[in-house]
């Protein structure tokens, strides 16, 4: 996995975030296991003990689940793939609402522009 | 004994003639941590790990690992990257190994030889005729070599290339005992912070701050390199005028 690290969020949050980004799109399957946490950690570069405190919210939000055998696989429940998914589409469509906001349009006419966009595409 | 803080340091004084180097250094750090030591130059870091690994003796106060006073005791169980490698003239890479293996019973040779393939090391060159860059890898190589239980790094990325520098923080995580704690100094905090649990700023012989590096981004939402920064802008002007 590739990770990038720059802003001044603790590091763990933004190893989580972006681990599971990498379930949500697709990188590791449902049902995969994930590397352990001193690969991930190398591959990173930060410290095992960021990276626990990383796998430990992908836990607790049951993206990852511990096995009996001491691993971690990828959930292969769907539900809450889905809903990851769309905990982070609400905020990715947030951010674009917030950054239009910013350029001067209103919150309505920004979501119509995304609609003129995608006509444009077809 | 395996419990209880692995550096207590309290009311830790060393002075060279009149210059006081530390000046009441109170300090403890548990196990298992990685710890950044971060302080502008002539601030006591070195001072601070050469009493902490025995080869200095504080003026007043102490400092104590695993419970102990410095000595054959903690020796055996702290690993020592010296700001400035020192080695003498005539020894092989394999020498160097040798002597490790001999002196310290936590010395893995599997491992010193993985390291070396992995930072690309010559077991037959002669130290002598090694860049200052490759000493210091060499260095590197035989202190994480070792499963000590503290592993007090001088400055280990000092002579080091940017590209190479990835390499060493690697040997770091990839090579330390868990269980142990690192203590890393440096001036340059942007090239170890994210490897960090905890840091240490230090000022004119004191600590000015020791705390989680986590805690610093979530209370601060700054990044350690920009706190560092900004507790010692002052000092780079006042140089400067």
């Amino acid at each position: 996995m590739d990770f990038k690290l720059k802003d001044a969020r603790p590091i763990w949050q933004q190893l989580a975030d972006q681990m599971t980004e990498s379930i949500v799109t697709g990188e590791y399957k449902p049902g995969e296991r994930f590397p352990s946490v001193r690969d991930l950690a190398l591959q990173a570069g930060v410290n095992p003990n960021t990276m626990q405190r990383a796998l430990s919210r992908l836990e607790e939000y049951g993206l990852l689940v511990t096995s009996r055998t001491a691993g971690r696989n990828v959930t292969e429940d769907e539900e809450t793939l889905r809903a990851t998914r769309e905990t982070l589409a609400e905020k990715r469509v947030k951010e674009y609402l917030d950054d239009m906001e910013k350029l001067g349009f209103s919150r309505l006419s920004a979501a119509e522009y995304a609609g003129k966009i995608q006509e444009e595409e077809k | 004994m395996n419990s209880g803080e692995i550096i207590v340091c309290s009311n830790l004084h060393r002075s060279f003639g009149k210059i006081k180097a530390l000046d009441g250094v109170d300090l403890s750090v548990g196990r298992g941590r990685i710890v950044g030591l971060a302080a502008p130059n002539a601030a006591g870091k070195t001072t601070l790990i050469k009493i902490l690994c025995g080869l200095l003796q504080p003026t007043a106060g102490q400092a104590l690992i695993d419970g102990e006073q410095p000595g054959v005791y903690t020796k055996s169980i702290t690993a020592y990257l010296p700001d400035r490698p020192g080695f003498p003239d005539w020894m092989k890479v394999q020498d160097s190994i040798d002597i490790y293996s001999d002196f310290f019973s936590d010395f893995n040779a599997d491992k010193a030889g993985e390291i070396c393939t992995t930072l690309n090391l010559d077991r037959n060159a002669k130290i002598s005729t090694l860049s200052k860059g490759t000493k210091e890898k060499l260095q590197l190589m035989l202190v994480m070599s070792r499963q000590a239980q503290l592993y007090l790094l001088d400055e280990p990325l000092a002579g080091i290339d940017p590209a190479a520098r990835d390499f060493m923080l690697h040997t770091i995580v990839a090579g330390y005992n868990e269980a142990g704690t690192v203590l890393i100094s440096t001036h340059l905090i942007t090239d170890v912070e994210k490897l960090l649990d905890e840091v240490i700023f230090m000022k004119e012989g004191q600590v000015l701050l020791h705390r989680s590096t986590d805690e610093i981004r979530e209370t601060e939402g700054k990044s350690i390199d920009e706190l560092f920064r900004e507790m010692f802008r002052f000092e780079v002007w006042k140089g400067e005028e």
